[in-house]
């Protein structure tokens, strides 16, 4: 967690839509706008988290980054490079640096290949390395994910989820990369094995000097994990700011009430919250509503929230808030 | 216990599988009194589930059996009574909302006709009274346009609005006790938080008992009034709410609560982490399940099971560990 200043990836109006096609001629008739017209910059070293209720284009965002999608619009630039004018040979170079750990670990690993080929493979289809010091790299990952190098012979069902999602943070680290989009790598596990996998990706983090983007729709751990924050509602960031500022002071109605909904493991202190309770439910990505996306929800919404998008404004150093009335 | 509306006791299950007897329920005894909450907590696997299937008879026979218990329900036993009685009370008197709102809504009927069913079944209505406490029921739980909605089918139905209406369903027949099988684990915070004032609301006004299940210590939190929490098919703990949150005294309990960061900020550098995994018993064990992965297990812990016994600072407050984790050592 010691993030210097130094940007090393620049999001700029990043979007991603996904056209919906209808009838006998497949004619386009409109547009998930999963993602629309998001900005931010990940610092060297340090975990932003990412956060919002599902659906909200958190996972389309990673993806749209690591160029796994081709956004409709906008730049991705890692460490000063545009990947989305990327050509392809260029691109498969950066994709070492770049690596992603996905939300469920039953799904996301092939079940025919052994854990040792799960973790190999990165390295034999960048072809770094010959077939001895391939395994001596395999075995170097598990221990590092603390899971027994014996386990390299065996098949990812014989793994309880944990041990599957250390498997999937092995693969994730086979090149080495400086930057590792964690796509709710948590959400799937039983309690007492999230904050095993959690503090290995602390450790880990600290060890090779890695940068995070942590998606999660858990603001707790989110809290615990990350230097920065960004709350993300309808394909729009509503707002970003380092994590106590985000959780101490919230700028933005939507943040306020999902930081207010979050149930606290103390009676205690969960009695004495104020409770925001929103309205209904978050509106299709195919159809948002004008202006602020979040004004069919919003409790304090007023005519001009149906008129015009408020714009992502700096209103602290460093937080940034989309909001008409936040001051 | 003539107080308890539900008086469980020494109820065990096991299952039959290709790997050998699965023990789910191992000797699990509670109470439910009228109009309380009781919340149950555990991991995936621990038997919450199976622990109130069994009291309903919903396990699937085989592979699954009731092996030993009672069920005791406003005096009789639900384990024993004839299959016409206990249709009669699942549904009418003791409800359930289950694990997954998808599987449990048939997606090919309307949700009006899934809410009208219980109704004539039950409580014989006609179908226009039927159709006007249906709407009533999706008014109390908050879908607008309740009338018009009956119409539609489950996929044209949010997440959250599903689970509203497995609550309306569950609530239609006026039950005296709901069981609530994670209800609210599948949808968003927002979601979760609308649903919980609802069944508190609710809960306020009709009365009825809730048994909450869920794997979210910071729900239950804020709803129950008792929690049990399970691991291995046993309750290592059970407590009136606020002394389980102050004073966690099992291993387990305390190894649970230590990994939960808090959105409060309580901030803790390093989460805790209870190393290894919960286990699958393929017989009953003779030594205490959480042994393996406790930091305080002494020789005894493996050579013999702890009952749930009073804690010394309150008699409501019972913990199944050989050792007072308050001093590290071992319990007179
Ligand atoms: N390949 C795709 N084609 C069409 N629509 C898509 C595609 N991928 C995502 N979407 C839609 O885009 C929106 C954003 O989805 P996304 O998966 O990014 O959300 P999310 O924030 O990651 O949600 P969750 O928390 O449920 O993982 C959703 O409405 C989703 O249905
Ligand atoms: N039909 C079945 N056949 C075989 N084993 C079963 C069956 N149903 C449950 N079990 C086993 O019984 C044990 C308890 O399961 P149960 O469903 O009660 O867990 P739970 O605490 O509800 O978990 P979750 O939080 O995942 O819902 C588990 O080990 C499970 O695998
Ligand atoms: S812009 Fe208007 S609708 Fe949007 S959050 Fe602010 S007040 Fe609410
Ligand atoms: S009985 Fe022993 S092994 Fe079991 S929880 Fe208590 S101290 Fe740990
Ligand atoms: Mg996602
Ligand atoms: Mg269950």
């Amino acid at each position: 967690m010691t993030a210097n200043n130094e940007v090393l990836l620049h999001v700029d109006n990043l979007v991603m839509h996904f056209p919906i096609y209808r009838g006998v001629f497949q004619r386009q008739v409109g547009a998930v706008r999963a993602v629309d017209g998001v900005s931010f910059d990940v610092k060297r070293g340090e975990t932003l988290g990412l956060v919002g209720e599902s659906g909200c284009g958190k996972s389309t965002t990673g993806r749209a980054i690591l160029q796994l999608y081709k956004p409709t619009a906008g730049k991705v630039e890692y460490e000063g490079t545009n990947l989305v004018t990327l050509k392809r040979e260029p691109m498969r170079q950066m994709r070492r640096k770049m690596q992603m750990i996905f939300q469920d670990p039953y799904a996301s690993l092939n079940p025919r290949m052994t854990v040792g080929q799960l973790v190999g493979e990165p390295l034999m289809v960048h072809s770094v390395t010959t077939g001895e010091e391939i395994d001596k790299r395999v075995e170097q990952l598990l221990e590092l994910v603390k899971l027994n190098p014996a386990f390299a012979t065996r098949y990812p069902h014989e793994f309880s989820g944990g041990q599957r999602q250390r498997i999937g943070v092995a693969r994730a680290l086979a090149l080495n990369p400086n930057f590792i989009i964690c796509d709710e790598p948590i959400s799937a596990l039983d309690v007492s094995i999230q904050a095993q996998v959690v503090n290995l990706l602390e450790e880990l983090q600290q060890q090779f000097g890695l940068t995070y983007l942590f998606i999660a729709h858990d603001l707790s751990m989110v809290r615990h994990i990350s230097d920065r924050v960004a709350v993300m509602y309808l394909g729009v960031i509503m707002e970003l700011a380092e994590r106590e500022e985000l959780y101490n002071n919230p700028l933005h109605p939507y943040t306020q009430a999902l930081l207010s909904a979050v149930p606290i493991p103390d009676p205690v202190a969960d009695a004495q919250r104020k409770r925001v309770i929103l309205e209904g439910d978050v509106p299709s990505p195919a159809n948002p509503p004008s202006g602020c996306r979040f004004r069919t929800r919003c409790p304090i919404a007023v005519p001009l929230c149906a008129e015009s998008q408020p714009e992502f404004r700096e209103l602290r150093p460093g937080h940034f808030v989309a909001c008409h009335l936040a001051k | 216990m003539p107080d308890s509306l539900l008086d469980v006791q020494g109820l065990e299950t096991t299952f039959k599988t290709p790997d050998g007897v699965v023990h789910a329920v191992n000797g699990v005894s509670f109470n439910l009194k009228e109009g309380e909450t009781l919340g149950v907590v555990g991991e995936s696997g621990c038997g919450k589930s199976v622990t109130m299937h069994s009291t309903l008879r919903l396990i699937p026979s085989p592979p699954g059996r009731i092996a030993a218990g009672q069920a005791f329900f406003n005096g009789r036993d639900l384990l024993t009574m004839s299959n016409d009685e206990i249709r009669g009370v699942r549904g009418a008197q003791i409800s359930m909302i289950f694990q997954d709102p998808m599987t449990s809504l048939n997606p090919v009927l309307s949700i009006g006709r899934q809410l009208e069913e219980p109704l004539l079944l039950h409580l014989g209505m006609t179908r226009k009274q039927a159709e006007d406490r249906s709407t009533e029921l999706l008014e109390m739980v908050g879908i607008p346009n309740a009338r018009e909605r009956l119409k539609d089918y489950p996929h044209q139905y949010s997440g959250g609005m599903r689970q509203r209406v497995m609550i309306a369903m569950a609530l239609s027949c006026s039950p005296q006790i709901l069981i609530a099988d994670e209800p609210t684990t599948a949808l968003d915070v927002t979601i979760q938080a609308q649903i919980v004032e609802l069944v508190k609301r609710l809960r306020d006004e009709l009365g009825m008992a809730i048994i909450w299940i869920t794997h979210d210590l910071g729900i239950v939190a804020g709803l129950a009034r008792r929690v049990m929490v399970m691991y291995g098919g046993y309750i290592i703990e059970e407590s009136p709410v606020n002394d389980l949150y102050a004073n966690p005294s099992h291993p387990y309990t305390i190894g649970l609560l230590g990994s939960l960061p808090r959105v409060d900020g309580l901030h803790q550098d390093k989460l805790f982490s209870i190393e290894g995994l919960p286990p699958v018993l393929y017989h009953k064990p003779n030594a205490c399940p959480f042994a393996p992965r406790c930091r305080w297990a002494m020789e005894r812990c493996w050579k013999e099971n702890p009952a749930l016994e009073p804690v010394p600072s309150s008699p409501e407050h019972r913990v199944a560990c050989w050792v007072d984790t308050k001093t590290g050592r071992p319990r007179s």
